[in-house]
């Protein structure tokens, strides 16, 4: 049984904090490639120091999770970045890129720390403490490339055997929701992206706009100083589009992106338990027609018994762990994104405020001055 | 916004101000007249008036005081627009737009009883038939532009058709802008073509014809490219042609960026409506986030749908932009007058010099210049007295002639700078106030569009923190 852990262990609880950063770049003679710092904080007794720091590349992470997928088929490994983005053709190396990465790396560690049966998972601990060559050498122990593609290969196999007859209801209810909530969540991740582009647009248009007016109030004397005025207006709002638009890409890009991806990695899960669901009730057919020889097999078919109400188990609690975080990155994400714009509004109105108010003040001494003799 | 309504804002732009510059400068002081005048004296005191030729309609007869000119007298709108099918000059049939113009006359101490409405109707070509004969016989005055013939610096949402409600709709707004605008200048508000464009349907076309004015009309005038030596423009209007040129060419590139930054604008928001749809979409399959994402979709399809009245609010301050562009024309056209007219003068004295100097050559038989008679002369022997007696007569007439007219020339010329430079202190004042006020109307509509924004996102924050 997994015990059910807060879904969100509080500071207090957390006895391993992990930051990536620093990101340098590395030149040999076949290729260029970053790393990344790790450091790694704990006061857990299993480990034999308090702080390590270590230096990893993208490929070891990608290890990683291959690893973990391997030990826990049925548990939801967190996302890691893509290899490449394509959309929007950042450079490979650009600083945007890198930093883009090494954010979503940085949530990738700490995500398997919070997970409760994840955060002690061998491999994932030589990941956090092992110098290079360790590392390296304790990749090539584990199970060969070729063992690995076999289980691709038996899992695509028995992926096309279709779905399985005897999948338990809130399975089956998992998977339509997921197929929704994939739908939707792609839909959104084009929309947002689609908003940010549009908003640095009307930037670049604005960016235009402002200074025609300080153009003409070059031709203009009564008039020179409003004109002006609108051309700082027009300026800052420029600028606190470009806070808006920052917003968008700190928080809600990256938060949408991640899900899009985990869409993917549950679908994966939800197959995965339906694989090993499925040895077992081909077994358990294959055995049917077989009356003799029932005894021999029931070690063997309660075996397999046990492992899918482990799989089920672990799946079923992970699930609800899984959505509970999600209700809270929503909220939290797209009430930040209410607070952006709020902000972006608020700082545009003042502006137009304090302009109005100059404009009428002007008004009032011109008539004040009319008046005098 | 600094709309004119009936009556009210030309004029207010007008009442505003201290007296009219014109009033003091008039070598004829024409006085406030009492507010009980009627119409009619104003008809009869121009019947009376005998215009010489090339004397501007201007100086000579009294200029109506701010508190007589015709639109504080009258209400005029442009209150209908209707499609019309018709033959033309050419017996094509063809689409136009008929505008209704209604006027009232308006009681100065109005009690209850309202005089009737009187309206005509009046297409596109009508107005600009109006406009030409306004330019050409009051060429010291700034005339009021029309609206654009055809949708320009549009956005794209809008349409460029003319035909289409929205352009029509708006230009029927221009045209009642004119027409007040026309109505509120001292000079132009009694111009009898005027008021019978507001007053006279039937045989308003034949009776401008009948004034001759496309007679009056300078072809060189709309040979807007042709430049003229001029030595010694009046350095006010050169100044006055460089600003109407960069005055020209900074709002229309004013306009064109504000119609991107429309298109943009309209682009961030309704984008944010898909928002709506996914979100309403998504909350089907969650339970507790339900409510939430709901709620905070519909906040979205409100926020998506807001940019319509915000865009359309802002067209009308790019019409109000788009007359002042117009009018840097108008501007232009008085200096070109000008320009045209000081040309001519230099032309005439530098003709009278050269007849002057042929006369006393032939006078005092010297020969300075080098020219073809004196040439002849001396290869084909000297002229008999008799001859050259008679060519000085001819000359002396032609040369007395010429100085009378270079006398009335130059008199025309001072005329015409001094009038033309009153109205344009006048022009002036008015566009200062206009483009402040529009300015003004801008922020104005900006902290509306951002006082929605707020409104919309805090109740979206709302939502999505219950979620």
């Amino acid at each position: 049984m997994i015990n059910q852990y807060k879904f969100e262990d509080g500071p207090e609880l957390r006895d391993l904090f992990i930051t990536v950063d620093d990101p340098e770049s590395h030149i040999t003679a076949i290729e260029t490639f970053i790393t990344y710092r790790v450091v790694t904080k704990t006061t857990r007794g299993e480990f034999d120091s308090s702080e390590y720091e270590v230096r990893r590349r993208y490929q070891d992470f990608l290890w990683l999770k291959s690893k973990l997928e391997e030990a826990h088929p049925t548990l939801i490994i967190p996302p890691l970045p893509e290899k490449f983005i394509m959309r929007g053709m950042v450079e490979r190396f650009s600083d945007e890129f890198i930093e883009t990465r090494r954010k979503a790396l940085h949530k990738f560690l700490n995500r398997i720390a919070d997970h409760p049966t994840l955060t002690f998972n061998e491999d994932f601990k030589i990941f956090l403490i092992a110098q290079a060559w360790e590392l390296s050498s304790h990749k090539k122990q584990g199970p060969g490339l070729l063992s690995r593609m076999g289980q691709t290969v038996r899992a695509v196999a028995s992926s096309v055997r279709g779905a399985v007859k005897n999948r338990p209801e809130m399975f089956t209810e998992m998977n339509n929701y997921m197929e929704t909530f994939s739908q939707k969540i792609n839909l959104l991740d084009k929309i947002a992206h689609r908003i940010y582009k549009e908003e640095r647009d009307y930037c670049n248009e604005m960016k235009e706009y402002g200074p025609i007016h300080t153009l003409w109030s070059a031709s203009e004397e009564a008039i020179g100083d409003s004109l002006r005025g609108l051309a700082g207006c027009i300026e800052r709002c420029c600028r606190a589009t470009e806070r808006r638009m920052a917003g968008l890409s700190e928080h809600l890009l990256p938060m949408l992106h991640e899900y899009v991806l985990y869409s993917e990695i549950l679908m994966g899960v939800l197959k995965r338990r339906d694989q090993i669901q499925g040895e077992l009730d081909s077994r358990v057919d294959a055995l049917a027609n077989k009356k003799t020889e029932k005894d021999l097999f029931s070690e063997e078919i309660g075996k397999l018994e046990d492992k899918v109400e482990r799989a089920n188990n672990a799946l079923k609690a992970d699930w609800d762990r899984w959505k509970q975080n999600m209700q809270w990155d929503m909220r939290s994400t797209f009430t930040n994104v209410a607070e952006n714009n709020l902000r972006y509004y608020e700082e545009c109105l003042a502006t137009w405020e304090s302009f109005l108010a100059s404009q009428t003040v002007d008004l009032h001494v011109d008539e004040d001055s009319e008046d005098r003799p | 916004m600094a709309r004119p309504e009936p009556g009210s804002a030309p004029a207010r732009s007008a009442a505003a101000e201290p007296p009219s510059p014109m009033e003091s400068t008039e070598p004829e002081p024409s006085g406030s007249r009492p507010e009980e005048e009627e119409e009619e004296e104003e008809e009869e005191e121009e019947e009376e008036e005998e215009e010489d030729e090339g004397a501007l309609p201007g100086p000579e007869q009294p200029l109506a005081a701010m508190e007589d000119c015709l639109a504080k007298k009258m209400e005029i709108t442009v209150s209908e627009a209707e499609k019309r099918t018709g033959r033309n000059a050419m017996n094509i049939q063809e689409t136009y737009t008929a505008y209704l113009i209604e006027t009232r006359a308006v009681e100065s101490q109005s009690e209850g009883q309202c005089a009737p409405v009187e309206s005509l109707w009046r297409r596109y070509s009508e107005f600009e038939l109006l406009r030409n004969y306004l330019s050409v016989t009051y060429p010291h005055i700034v005339v009021p532009p029309l609206p654009e013939k055809r949708a320009d610096f549009v956005w794209h949402k809008l349409s460029a058709d003319n035909m289409d409600p929205d352009f029509v709709e708006r230009r029927r707004i221009g045209l009642e802008n004119f027409l007040l605008r026309v109505a509120s200048h001292p000079v132009l508000c009694q111009d009898k073509i005027f008021y019978a464009f507001l007053m006279q349907e039937g045989g308003w076309k034949e009776m401008v014809n009948e004034t001759g004015f496309q007679l009056k009309a300078d072809s060189r005038l709309k040979a807007l490219n042709a430049t003229f030596r001029v030595k010694n423009p009046d350095k006010r209007f050169t100044e006055l042609k460089h600003y109407s040129d960069e005055l020209q060419s900074v709002i229309s590139h004013l306009l064109r960026v504000r119609a991107r930054v429309a298109d943009r604008l309209y682009g961030v928001y309704k984008v944010h409506g898909n928002y709506g749809r996914v979100f309403s979409e998504w909350s089907a399959i969650e339970k507790e986030m339900g409510d939430g994402l709901q709620s905070a979709g519909h906040h979205m399809d409100v926020y998506a749908a807001s940019i319509d009245d915000i865009l359309e609010e802002e067209e009308h301050y790019a019409d109000q932009l788009k007359e002042y562009l117009f009018y840097a024309e108008a501007l232009r056209a008085v200096c070109r007058k000008h320009e045209l007219m000081q040309y001519d003068l230099e032309m005439a004295a530098q003709d009278l010099t050269s007849k002057k100097q042929q006369c006393e050559e032939l006078a005092t038989g010297t020969v300075r210049t080098f020219s073809l008679k004196g040439m002849t002369s001396k290869l084909f022997g000297q002229e008999t007295p008799e001859q050259r007696e008679a060519k000085i007569k001819v000359l002396e007439e032609q040369i007395q002639e010429g100085e009378e007219q270079l006398k009335s020339k130059n008199l025309e010329g001072r005329d015409f700078v001094k009038s033309a430079w009153a109205d344009i202190e006048r022009f002036k004042e008015q566009k200062n106030h206009d483009l402040k006020e529009a300015l003004i109307s801008y922020a104005v509509m900006q902290i509306s569009m951002c006082k929605k924004g707020i409104q919309v996102w805090t109740n979206a924050k709302e939502c999505f923190s219950k979620m």
